[in-house]
């Protein structure tokens, strides 16, 4: 066509061109080799991301056992449904396809949203305790449910229910508050932690580590497969607990409890300060709790008048009544003013006679003498009237605040009341104002009534030291050595010989006829003790009883407290109680009988006597 | 040479170039396949199969291609850039696709008429070259080529598809450089077009702006010529932002998103962010064939057609993109030679042209995937997927085969 000539410009411009060429394919191998091999973890990192959703694995929590190995607290497999994050349309669709299923209603799907809508970017449990026929259900529909899971997880149980519920606590779904909190910093949502008693004491360890799977979804968020890569992490259990409780006991406390009366006890192992038994009625089964409480439940145990989630041994205070005589009596023995066989100027006719008012004794017609063996064992009010007066109020205030009447002990419980007692005269002055009062006060102090509210488990407490004469172990749940060794740090500081001669006037209450708990002594053991009554604004009297068994080498310490347990001011509910509970621990403890001695068969004795 | 390798040649053109069409087109079928292989429905499953029946049709076009003497070809030139042209009014008034009109369905067949137009203007201006025996130098005598590639380029831009309304511009450079016109004289044709992209800025555009002045200074041209160029520059730059709001939306956020990603990370954004996900998450050797998770989770956008190539980098890595990139350059410089070695004319012209073509389709996909180019929905020769594209490459590559047989 055309005839080949001289070309000066093509060969150049065909360099040129190639020249280009090259360093166009070079800039797009550099930028290829930098986002391949230089970011290459950066952009496999946002790939995951893309496409693997992490799913929760809920650890199981550790298991807890009682002092003989009886389960308190396990764990049974359960189904959860999660849903996992997607747009807010979509997650609504989704959920109102669930509604059916799950009986949900729409306050509770716009719960769920609203929950959904705070945490986009984790799964969100939205039922944790599916039955199989609502798994299989969902399952067969599974193209419905692209952005949800099922998964299997450890469900809580409580085998004994309510006789346990104030002890062991509960579990429950942190709340957003929780997450919020320092003390649950690593926690995330959904997670189920401990509410109350042992399981929110002992969350740390009994809480275990989560897991974490994977899960490929699609661009539309929808599920493809389950990922099968190295980055699941497999969920840690929790470490398993042992209790010093008793289970046996605490179910037999909970069988015996006189059914619609209030009242807690606590029994302790004085010698190293473990808690046999920790009970209050009415009380709330912790199995309701598992996987969401239902409204209506919740309901109901809020605002029952008898306050079931009161725990009436630890948080509930009382005026001690008359088992704070032994306070009294330890406080004058121990200054000297008094000693076992001391006799009061004043012998009882039914009152003592302070300033303008007369202030009364239980016993209309008066104990007349007794000495304070005597006065301990048929607790005679007047008796120890005298012996407040001759210790005087500060020497009084200052005794009793060194024996820790102002503090709570420091149980291994989320939740304990401190006890409260007055610290010094200008307690009144700032209370009263300096001339509102007097000091008659010390004749209520005197006999555990005023201005003094006590724990069951601190009571309890001051016996542990009666019982033993030692400064007595800081209260514990859990089985631990070195918790046996942690003392509080005050004792009696009463001579040896005196704590005995209080331990025989002790002993004389439960087992001699007139003692005023003789009527539920123990058949096979020495018990020892105190019945107490306090008096009760709102009805009967509460009926206490602290006390130990066997006397000679405790291995029960005992408190029991019945709201209103004196319903014809003459019976105690708390005496029998309290001795049936000691009775039956020392049984299955298989202590050695050691009888208290046998009844004068000619005294008539009247059954279940109280005092006052 | 043995007659039996001659043979072959006068058959094929050239074999290389030939066999390496074939291969990168079957390539490009396995990797439409692949990209098929969606977990979510996908327009992609089964394309291959089209594409293959198209790969059929077009190796066929490319034979028949072969058969017609380069004289006839040129006298049909001004009828093949006419009827181009009529088309590009045609799907203007009736044409269809998601965003623009830039689809012909004629049945069950779609056929986009700009691929035909990219046709059409490189012959013409072929033709035109070819009929000159001096060559160009002043500015002024250019005004008939500019004109042949501005009547398509604003019918396509119209449409609007600022992508391939500038391979027209990428032509036209391409066949004045062939043509030996100085580079002066591309640059002040060109330079009015910098301006435009550079008016968003005033400062940038009166940087460019003096870097013009100093060459014009320098370089000398004719007075009335570099007055018109700077004049041309200025309003070239002034009419940017007007332009820039009549852009339609999706064009603006492409470019937009071309300069920062992250400004619209689920919408515009999202195919550039996942596009480069896929290819860096591919590393050295990638998630092997079939196997890359951001396509198959549908989290890559547009696989097998615009970002087939992302496919590529996260399924056979670093080693496979890089060894495609060296095929492409090994075809493209191929058509160079080619165009190098036939006599100066016509042939050489398109076939030059054709490089120039292909070239800039090869850079400003390749680079968009990886976000060197903005998004502008250019195929990738030979393997994305779209039968009337292939047919104009293989018919393209026909005609370069005739270019070789013909020296």
């Amino acid at each position: 066509m055309t005839m080949r000539v001289a070309d000066p410009v093509r060969p150049r411009r065909a360099t040129g061109a190639t020249v280009v060429l090259l360093g166009a394919v070079g800039v797009l191998v550099a930028a290829f080799f930098q986002l391949q091999v230089v970011g290459r973890s950066e952009f496999e990192l946002k790939s995951r991301d893309n496409r693997l959703r992490p799913i929760t694995i809920p650890p199981a929590r550790g298991a807890i056992y009682d002092r003989r190995g009886r389960v308190l607290a396990d764990n049974v497999p359960g189904y959860s449904l999660s849903l996992l994050p997607s747009p807010v349309d979509s997650a609504r669709a989704t959920l109102e396809r669930l509604a059916s299923y799950l009986a949900l209603d729409s306050a509770d799907v716009e719960a769920h949203l609203g929950r959904f809508s705070r945490r986009p970017q984790s799964a969100l449990v939205i039922a944790d305790n599916l039955s199989f026929q609502q798994v299989a259900a969902i399952e067969e529909r599974r193209p419905e449910f692209r952005h949800t899971v099922i998964d299997t997880h450890p469900r809580r149980r409580y085998p004994s229910g309510p006789a346990i519920g104030h002890v062991i606590g509960y579990v429950g779904e942190i709340s957003e508050d929780e997450l919020e909190s320092e003390s649950f910093q690593d926690y995330d949502a959904g997670r189920i932690i401990g509410r109350q008693g042992i399981e929110r004491q002992y969350e740390a360890s009994l809480g275990g580590t989560p897991g974490v799977r994977y899960v490929e979804v699609n661009a539309r968020n929808m599920i493809v497969s389950e990922f099968g890569g190295k980055s699941t992490v497999e969920a840690v259990t929790g470490t398993d607990m042992i209790l010093g409780l008793d289970l046996t006991l605490q179910e037999y406390a909970d069988s015996i409890f006189p059914e619609g009366m209030r009242g807690g006890l606590v029994a302790l192992d004085p010698v190293n300060g473990e808690v046999l038994a920790l009970y209050s009625y009415p009380t709330f089964d912790p199995n309701l709790f598992i996987g969401g409480i239902s409204t209506d439940d919740w309901t109901r145990l809020r605002d029952d008048p008898d306050r079931p989630l009161l725990n009436r041994a630890t948080t509930a205070l009382y005026p001690a009544g008359s088992t704070w005589k032994l306070v009294m009596a330890t406080l004058a023995m121990r200054n000297g003013s008094l000693g076992i066989g001391s006799v009061m100027p004043t012998s009882c006719n039914g009152a003592l006679q302070y300033g303008r008012r007369a202030f009364r004794c239980w016993k209309p017609n008066g104990h007349h003498v007794l000495d304070l063996s005597g006065a301990i064992k048929e607790s005679c009010n007047v008796f120890f009237y005298q012996v407040g007066l001759r210790l005087g109020l500060d020497p009084l205030l200052e005794g009793v605040n060194s024996l820790g009447f102002n503090s709570a002990t420091g149980i291994d419980l989320p939740t304990e009341t401190s006890s409260r007692f007055p610290i010094t005269r200008e307690w009144y002055d700032e209370r009263y104002g300096p001339r509102g009062w007097t000091e008659s006060v010390i004749l209520n102090l005197s006999i555990g009534q005023g201005e003094t509210e006590q724990t069951l488990l601190r009571m309890a407490q001051f016996y542990s030291a009666l019982a033993l004469g030692e400064s007595p172990v800081i209260p514990h749940l859990i089985r631990n050595e070195a918790l046996d060794q942690r003392r509080e740090s005050w004792t009696l500081n009463l001579p040896e010989e005196r704590r005995l001669e209080l331990l025989g006037a002790l002993k004389r209450v439960v087992n001699e006829p007139g003692g005023t708990a003789y009527g539920s002594r123990l058949q096979n053991w020495t018990a020892a003790g105190k019945t107490g009554t306090a008096q009760n604004p709102h009805g009967d009297p509460h009926s206490w009883f602290v006390g130990f068994a066997p006397a000679e080498a405790p291995r029960i310490v005992i408190a029991v407290i019945v709201e209103q347990g004196h319903p014809d001011n003459q019976r105690s509910l708390a005496v029998p109680l309290a001795n049936q509970i000691m009775n039956r621990f020392l049984e299955l403890e298989g202590v050695e009988p050691n009888p208290p001695l046998p009844i004068p068969r000619r005294v008539v004795v009247p059954l279940n006597t109280a005092d006052e | 040479m043995r007659a039996g390798s001659d043979s072959r040649a006068a058959f094929l053109g050239d074999p290389g170039l030939v066999g390496m069409s074939v291969l990168l087109a079957l390539l490009g079928i396995a990797m439409i396949y692949s990209a098929g292989r969606v977990e979510l429905p996908s327009v992609a499953t089964g394309a291959w199969r089209r594409q293959l029946m198209w790969l059929a049709i077009a190796i066929v076009a490319f034979f028949s291609v072969t058969r017609v003497p380069l004289r006839w070809l040129e006298w049909a030139t001004p009828w093949i850039y006419t009827l181009s042209v009529l088309l590009l009014l045609v799907v203007l008034a009736v044409g269809s696709g998601p965003n623009t009109r830039s689809w012909l369905r004629f049945g069950g067949i779609s056929f986009q008429p700009a691929e035909l137009a990219k046709l059409g203007t490189v012959l013409m201006l072929a033709r035109f070259f070819a009929g000159r025996r001096d060559t160009v130098q002043r500015l002024a005598e250019l005004w008939k080529p500019v004109a042949i590639i501005l009547v398509p380029f604003f019918l396509v831009l119209a449409q609007p598809d600022l992508g391939s309304a500038l391979i027209f511009g990428v032509i036209l450079i391409c066949a004045l450089y062939w043509a030996g016109v100085p580079l002066l004289t591309i640059f002040m044709l060109v330079s009015p077009g910098v301006s435009m992209i550079l008016g968003f800025s005033a400062a940038i555009w009166g940087v460019w702006f003096l870097i013009l002045i100093g060459v014009l200074y320098v370089r000398r041209p004719f007075f009335i010529e570099a007055l018109f160029v700077a004049l041309a520059n200025i309003a070239a730059g002034a009419t940017t932002l007007p332009l820039w709001n009549r852009l339609a939306t999706y064009q603006q956020n492409r470019l937009l998103v071309f300069l920062n990603p992250e400004i619209d990370p689920r919408g515009a954004g999202w195919h550039l962010i996942q596009s480069q996900v896929a290819i860096g998450s591919g590393g050295w050797f990638g998630q092997g064939y079939g196997q890359g998770p951001q396509k198959r989770l549908s989290f890559l956008p547009e696989q097998h057609t615009d970002f087939i190539f992302s496919v590529v980098g996260e399924e056979l890595g670093f080693l496979g993109a890089v060894v495609l990139l060296l095929a492409f350059t090994w075809f493209l410089r191929r058509v160079l030679v080619l165009a190098l070695r036939a006599p100066a004319g016509y042939g050489s012209m398109v076939a030059f042209c054709f490089f120039g073509v292909w070239f800039a389709h090869l850079v400003i996909n390749v680079g968009m995937t990886v976000g060197l180019m903005p998004i502008t929905g250019l195929p990738l020769p030979f393997l994305s997927y779209g039968g009337s594209f292939l047919l104009m490459m293989f018919i393209g590559i026909g005609i370069v085969a005739r270019v070789a047989t013909e020296r």
